[in-house]
């Protein structure tokens, strides 16, 4: 088994890690954790990608490393406004949560 | 010897991961994820992608990292932890997790046999460009329409952060506020580590054009080297009413559009760069984007604008 | 003899990562942790660092060194918080 398979494997393990975690987590932090984790999955099914392009004297395809470069910092993005969002509901409810019927909601 | 390093990799990576996933305190989950990161990033060197290594490491485990630290201390006392889900739903839950796992194992043994590869074309044609990075080519030449929008992104959660702000709180000054009182030992470290980490972010910056780094990383060692000077409290974070603080931030897309709108005059082409000039222009732009990083990543984790009595 | 020095050197820091990984792991409460943590920021990163600089050239080295100083630094700073705010707080 190659190397290169091998990070493969982890990749799509954390992925269903954090699919898991994204169900039976109830709070919204750790969901967020669990989302994080699943894009880092998918980022490093991207590596291996890249890894297996490996040619022409470079250890990996560049162009895939950029686009998980890019994934990173919209991924963080995205992380910032959703902490924030929720940081705003814990200072409204006293306590963050996405319990629907906390709010009275059919 | 290394297939059995990658092996212990991999399974650190699965465990510390799941770990973090099942950990029932919600800061330990926070920095096990920390940890997790900094091991990703081990595993980005090993597929020798270590510009990617260096952005995860920044990004993916210090600045989110942080974020969720912060969110973490905020929300400590909330006890919806704890719902009961019954065994039954878990296991349901465990299954299709497994199911979605094996699912995209599986998918290894489907790729095409013969790799597909950019690595070539993009080495033919990057000598053009004067850089020597093959990541900063892609992001600056072949891929810069993405990054402009990369920047815009960030823009736009910067904006929805300080969206979240209360009304009467506008303009002031961002939340982070983790010591009640200017902690001694810490604006030590504040005082002492920012000029090393200046001189640090201004080297991976400029390497960047030829070796790993660029303008991501050397943004956000100089977001770390502001934040921790906020947190000391060494210097109070500025209003975000401040028309300086706001011209920091639009400095990078600016120079980026600037020299975007630029391309139309000589080669005739949005982005397109001038010949004999796509490295000047490229640093330029590279030296305004670690601005506007440093300063929206470091806005982003200071949070939106507080009041000073509400905590 | 620069191979048997990087050997000796870098088998020693890693017993010590292990020491002090086993330490933190097993010492009860905040301070006794930190205790063990703190020989491995120092000593064990120091022997790994120490180890590996025969086999480098000469920048590279100055570079590993520069590493080592600043994790000291950072860490003796980071230790000194941990251990002050679990003295206010008291154990946990």
């Amino acid at each position: 088994m190659s190397p290169v398979l091998l990070f493969w494997l982890a990749g799509s393990g954390l992925i269903g890690l954090s699919v898991y975690g994204l169900i039976v987590n109830p709070h919204p932090l750790c969901k967020l954790l669990a989302l994080n984790l699943l894009g880092s999955g998918v980022f490093l099914l991207f590596g291996v990608i890249a890894r297996r392009g490996a040619s022409a004297g470079l250890g990996g395809d560049p162009v895939p490393q950029a686009l998980v470069i890019t994934g990173i910092v919209v991924a963080f993005s995205a992380t910032a406004i959703a902490v924030a969002l929720l940081l705003r509901l814990h200072s409204e409810a006293g306590e963050a949560s996405i319990d629907e019927e906390e709010d009275g909601q059919p | 010897m290394e297939t059995a390093f990658d092996i212990v990799l991999a399974l650190l990576l699965l465990g510390v991961g799941g770990w973090s996933v099942i950990a029932r305190n919600m800061m330990t989950a926070v920095i096990v994820f920390i940890a997790y990161g900094l091991l990703l990033s081990l595993a980005w060197v090993r597929l020798h992608a270590i510009d990617v290594s260096l952005t995860e490491a920044a990004i993916g485990s210090g600045a989110t990292g942080l974020l969720m630290v912060i969110a973490a201390h905020k929300v400590a006392g909330d006890t919806k932890r704890v719902v009961q889900l019954s065994r039954g739903f878990h296991a349901l839950a465990a299954v299709f997790a497994a199911l979605v796992a094996i699912g995209i194992a599986a998918l290894a043994f489907v790729l095409p046999g013969e790799p597909v590869s950019l690595a070539a074309p993009v080495l033919a044609r990057l000598p053009e460009s004067g850089l020597g990075n093959p990541v900063a080519g892609v992001l600056f030449v072949f891929r810069s329409f993405d990054t402009l929008l990369e920047k815009v992104v960030l823009l736009l959660a910067l904006t929805g952060v300080w969206a979240l702000a209360r009304d009467e709180d506008w303009g002031g000054v961002p939340g982070l506020r983790l010591f009640p009182e200017r902690h001694s030992v810490l604006g030590l470290l504040a005082r002492t580590l920012p000029p090393i980490g200046f001189v640090f972010a201004i080297y991976m910056t400029w390497a960047g054009a030829d070796v790993p780094g660029g303008a991501f990383q050397g943004g956000t060692v100089l977001a770390a080297m502001w934040i921790l000077v906020m947190v000391a409290g060494v210097r109070k974070a500025p209003r975000v009413s401040s028309p300086l603080l706001r011209l920091a931030i639009v400095t990078g897309p600016v120079v980026f559009l600037l020299i975007g709108f630029l391309g139309f005059l000589t080669p005739g082409a949005f982005l397109a760069y001038p010949e004999g000039f796509a490295k000047p222009l490229i640093v330029a732009m590279e030296i305004a984007l670690t601005l506007s990083i440093a300063v929206i990543l470091g806005l982003l984790i200071a949070g939106p604008p507080k009041g000073e009595d509400a905590p | 003899m620069a191979d048997l020095f990087t050997i000796l050197a870098v088998t020693a820091g890693a017993v010590l990562f292990l020491a002090g990984t086993v330490g933190l792991l097993r010492f009860p409460g905040t301070l006794a942790r930190l205790h063990a943590l703190t020989k491995v920021d120092n000593l064990g990163l120091g022997l790994v660092v120490l180890g590996l600089m025969p086999q480098m050239g000469l920048l590279a080295a100055a570079k590993m060194l520069a590493v080592w100083l600043l994790v000291q630094f950072s860490g003796a700073i980071v230790t000194q918080i941990l251990a002050r705010s679990a003295r206010g707080e008291g154990e946990r």
